[in-house]
């Protein structure tokens, strides 16, 4: 009886150990990859590239063949719609075996996540072998998003830095500052045109403009308050109101994204446009999206630059499965294959110099594609300013243009 | 189905209940679910007590009035203008092959989701569209498009142009469904022998019998059109655009905070879509009040010719507009770069198609069983609803029967987040049951619409000469009910499916992303904003419908071959 009785108190005692090992340990990389074996990680990222979806397909084809793992993207056309779902899930008191497993962030929604708690706690990505490569003193944008610090609550997936896109057959002479946009505008009114506050890339060209224009740029990277906001936004304002007279439909509209404006650039409506995807206009000549003709550059004085990582939410399913994802998609292979202009073209997170002969060599090797610019030809890469600076300027924008 | 002439079995007498409770307790929790945080109580937010911030704040929003009365006004402008153009048609053309080769016009142009129709109207008739392009430069002299503000224009004209050719086609479809219970052709006979004109003989007379059935459809339209969002957003007006785009933009926002706005908003265009119902009804009573004297005035108006001409134009211009839409979607599928003025794409490439089949084949699937289980539970529902009314011989509580629609009346934003809320709290989670009954959600309420006046109209001689040879209810049901509403049932049922097809806010929300249907497919990679993918997209979910569309129509042709007026009737 006795026997039985400690038997049982044992299993039990096991049970609860064993259900304590569940939480998936980094620094135990061994047991986190027996654990991750033979898990679904559902992946949330946006879907509107085939390159990206099919670059994601290759990453499952990899994970599953090395680890075990079903990789299963969850195609979204906002990631606003998944922070909506994990929160919906927290909300109604779902805490263990969530729909999300890992999802594809940055900025504003990881910001929001992170200060209403609806991620991992602990922090996990710079525990993960591959995180030695990760550029973190050349890049610091890798472990700052958009000023928040990242506290290993995300792994760096690849760089983005603002270019803008003009089409040499139409403009031989494209404007580099905001100055400069102004005098071309002047020159070329019904031109030029960039989407509408509060879509993201929208919000970036307000934010790029006000890099230009505050009295103090610095400012920017602290919090923004109610006390000088107008003062460092009022030069912007002064522009913006010359400024979009002169633009694509005298600025009584706007596009609705930053797709919608690239269309307008390729049915030559207007003449320049730009991207976060320093390899988006080789992409689009390749898809027969822009013609051949387009190229990129930047701006004289830089332009905002930022870094997008995969983060998995509190509730996930199958965590360990989705550090393994995270750590194979910073590994060298993945990083130098998504660099890849045939297949992405997103510039890697990793310090290509340090790394091992073998995997410094495959991105020696790409060749970046026709508009795209080398890493040394796009300047100086300007940080996201605080976040707590697009809501101001989002309302403020809406006040003053958002009503005809 | 066991049941005896006393009366009908349990589960037909209980068919009403159930299917109100399977509707309404959704929606309501739904509602609750918004109106909530609409008053600052959302604990997973930091809302713990009630309070009118939120409202304050959606009052705060810059240019909110101007969104109200853009929601409210184009859904009116688009529920007349459809209503008076199919009115118009049917009086005007009824009876003739203008009037068959319409109707054969019909299902093709149903099928096109109201996205890719939205799509295909705006690159027709922007400033650099396709009609510009053939023009250009021979006729217009433009080189580059000109700049002129056509889509998006703040008023608002682009996007009810684009509502009203989505929804003409749809209350077209209703008014069909609908006729054969009037004697038309006598009615008609009359006027014309008391020397009424097509058209006066038809407002005076057919009319007034008609609209009680399509009236339903017609606030359909008006809650659609006041709450919609896609078609909105790649047609309507943005500074600022109409309240439904606004508060989806707040729920997505990556500010949390915004969600209570949101909900908030979400509430006011609940008020906004029930305000232009209330001024639609009103609108009714006017017209009541003030025709009679019109009605029985004596005015003849036979000269109406021109009249007639006139609305077959307009039809054939819509009709036209939305065709050419397809074929330019058509092209863009295959179109490599295509630039300003060319007429053509200058170089044709399938690789859109080839790259898009494979990923898609499994979305269809999906997209397939998820319609089917969703229409087959609505069928099987709405039939034996209307199975009971039609052997108590009891009519429902006209309020009672109005519920049904309570699903198409409540914007869909005001109640998902709300559904996904309760389904998630119930511990149901994300499964394939779950997400078939968001789809029957919304498939049923359209189910019901398009069965229930036929079935009513089945002449009851019929059952009564089966129930005279000894047959029991449900004998007459299987044998003679159902064989002769087979073609009512297929419509129906298709129209679910089409309806089923186009979900993507419930897909989403309620799937949990476990299900990839052809539509959020669509939708993501429309993001991208890649002309040729939304364009293969596009096509693929025409496609579907289109193809259960066929499928309605064929399956009475074979079955019935050796029974002619089955194959006409229905």
């Amino acid at each position: 009886m006795l026997r039985a009785i400690s038997a049982t108190f044992l299993t039990l005692l096991l049970s609860v150990c064993a259900s304590r090992a569940q939480e998936p340990d980094p620094g135990d990389w061994t047991a986190l990859l027996a654990q991750a074996k033979g898990e679904t990680v559902y992946f949330h990222a946006w879907g509107g590239e085939p390159r990206i979806n099919a670059y994601i397909g290759w990453v499952g084809d990899e994970v599953a063949k090395r680890y075990g793992i079903t990789l299963k993207q969850v195609k979204v056309d906002d990631t606003a719609n998944v922070v909506s779902r994990v929160l919906a899930e927290k909300a109604a008191g779902q805490t263990t075996k969530g729909s999300v497993d890992l999802v594809w962030i940055n900025g504003e929604n990881f910001a929001a996540m992170k200060a209403r708690g609806l991620l991992l706690k602990d922090g996990w990505a710079d525990k993960l072998p591959n995180w030695k490569y990760v550029d973190v003193a050349g890049k610091p944008t890798v472990t700052k998003d958009f000023t928040v610090p990242t506290d290993g609550l995300e792994a760096p997936w690849g760089m983005a830095q603002l270019v803008f896109m003009y089409d040499t057959a139409r403009t031989s002479k494209p404007p580099r500052s905001m100055a400069a946009l102004l005098d071309w505008a002047r020159d070329h009114p019904g031109r030029f045109t960039y989407p509408q506050p509060p879509d993201f890339h929208g919000s970036t060209f307000l934010k790029q403009a006000l890099y230009e224009l505050a009295p103090d740029p610095a400012r920017l990277l602290s919090p923004a308050s109610d006390e000088d906001f107008e003062t460092v936004t009022g030069p912007l304002f002064a522009y913006l109101d010359k400024l979009h007279p002169l633009m694509w439909r005298s600025g009584r509209a706007f596009p609705q994204n930053s797709s919608a404006m690239r269309q307008r650039l390729a049915d030559n409506e207007t003449d320049i446009a730009f991207t976060f995807n320093p390899a988006g206009a080789s992409n689009a000549i390749a898809n027969g999206e822009l013609p051949d003709t387009v190229r990129t550059y930047v701006l004289d004085g830089g332009t905002i630059g930022n870094t997008h990582f995969v983060a998995i939410p509190f509730n996930a399913t199958a965590p360990a499965g989705a550090m393994v994802v995270a750590d194979f998609l910073m590994s060298p292979e993945a990083q130098a294959r998504k660099q890849d202009p045939d297949v992405w073209g997103d510039p890697t997170v990793l310090d290509v110099d340090r790394l091992p002969a073998a995997d410094k060599a495959r991105f020696d090797e790409l060749d970046l594609g026709i508009a795209t610019l080398d890493p040394q030809d796009l300047g100086e890469t300007l940080p996201e300013p605080h976040p707590s600076w697009i809501p101001k300027l989002e309302q403020a924008w809406a006040t003053r243009y958002g009503i005809e | 189905m066991k049941t005896t002439n006393a009366g009908p079995g349990i589960a037909l007498r209980l068919a009403p209940a159930l299917t109100v409770a399977v509707l309404i307790l959704p929606v309501v929790a739904g509602v609750a679910g918004v109106a909530l945080p609409a008053f600052g109580y959302l604990p997973a937010l930091g809302g713990d007590t009630f309070s009118l911030d939120p409202w304050r704040a959606l009052m705060a929003m810059p240019g909110l009035r101007q969104s109200v009365s853009l929601s409210f006004t184009s859904a009116l402008v688009t529920a007349f203008c459809s209503f008076a153009l199919v009115q118009l048609f049917v009086a005007a053309w009824s009876g003739t092959r203008v009037f068959s080769l319409m109707q054969r016009a019909l299902s093709p142009l149903l099928s096109v989701p109201h996205a890719a129709a939205a799509f295909a109207l705006a690159f027709l008739f922007a400033p650099s569209g396709w009609i510009m392009r053939l023009l250009s430069p021979w006729a217009t002299g433009f080189d580059r498009p000109p700049d002129v503000l056509v889509i998006h224009d703040p008023a608002g004209l682009a996007m009810m142009a684009g509502l009203i050719a989505k929804e003409t086609p749809f209350l077209f479809l209703m008014t069909l469904a609908a006729l054969p219970q009037l004697p038309v052709l006598r009615l008609g006979q009359v006027t014309s022998s008391f020397g009424y004109g097509r058209l006066a003989g038809f407002f005076k007379v057919i009319l007034p019998l008609l609209y009680p059935q399509i009236r339903l459809p017609i606030l359909a339209v008006i809650a659609y059109a006041s709450s919609v969002v896609d078609v909105a957003m790649i047609l309507g007006p943005t500074r600022p655009a109409p309240l439904a785009v606004q508060l989806t933009r707040w729920m997505s926002d990556p500010d949390l905070s915004l969600r209570f706005t949101a909900c908030a908003g979400a509430m006011l265009q609940l008020g906004v879509t029930a305000a232009a119902i209330a001024c639609w009804l009103a609108g009714e009573r006017i017209v009541v009040a003030t025709g009679r004297r019109w009605l029985t005035g004596g005015r003849r108006l036979a000269r109406d010719g021109a009249a007639r001409l006139a609305v077959a134009i307009m039809t054939f211009t819509l009709v036209c507009a939305m065709a050419l839409g397809l074929v330019v979607l058509v092209l863009w599928s295959v179109s490599g770069f295509w630039p300003f003025p060319d007429a053509l794409p200058p170089t044709m490439t399938l690789q859109s198609w080839v790259r898009a089949l494979p990923q898609a084949a499994n979305s269809i699937l999906t997209t397939l069983w998820l319609g089917l289980a969703a229409v087959a539970a609505a069928l099987v529902l709405t039939m034996a609803c209307l199975e009971r009314e039609v052997r108590t011989q009891q009519k429902p509580a006209r309020s009672a029967l109005g519920l049904v629609y309570v699903p198409l009346l409540v914007p869909q934003v005001a109640f998902l987040f709300g559904l996904q809320f309760l389904l998630l709290t119930a511990g149901i989670g994300t499964n394939a049951a779950a997400l078939a009954f968001a789809h029957f959600l919304f498939v049923l309420p359209y189910v019901f619409l398009s069965l229930g006046e036929p079935w009513r109209a089945w002449d009851p001689r019929y059952g009564r000469v089966a129930a005279s040879f000894g047959a029991h209810p449900s004998r007459i049901f299987w044998r003679i009910r159902l064989p002769m509403l087979s073609g009512a049932v297929l419509t129906a049922a298709t129209v679910g499916f089409a309806v089923s097809v186009g979900q993507y806010l419930p897909t989403l929300l309620i799937g949990g992303g476990r299900f990839s249907t052809i539509t959020t497919e669509a939708v993501a990679l429309a993001s991208g904003g890649n002309r040729r993918l939304i364009s293969v997209y596009a096509l693929l979910q025409t496609a579907l419908p289109f193809a259960g569309f066929a499928l309605a129509l064929a399956i009475p042709a074979i079955l019935f071959r050796n029974r002619r007026a089955m194959r006409t009737g229905a």
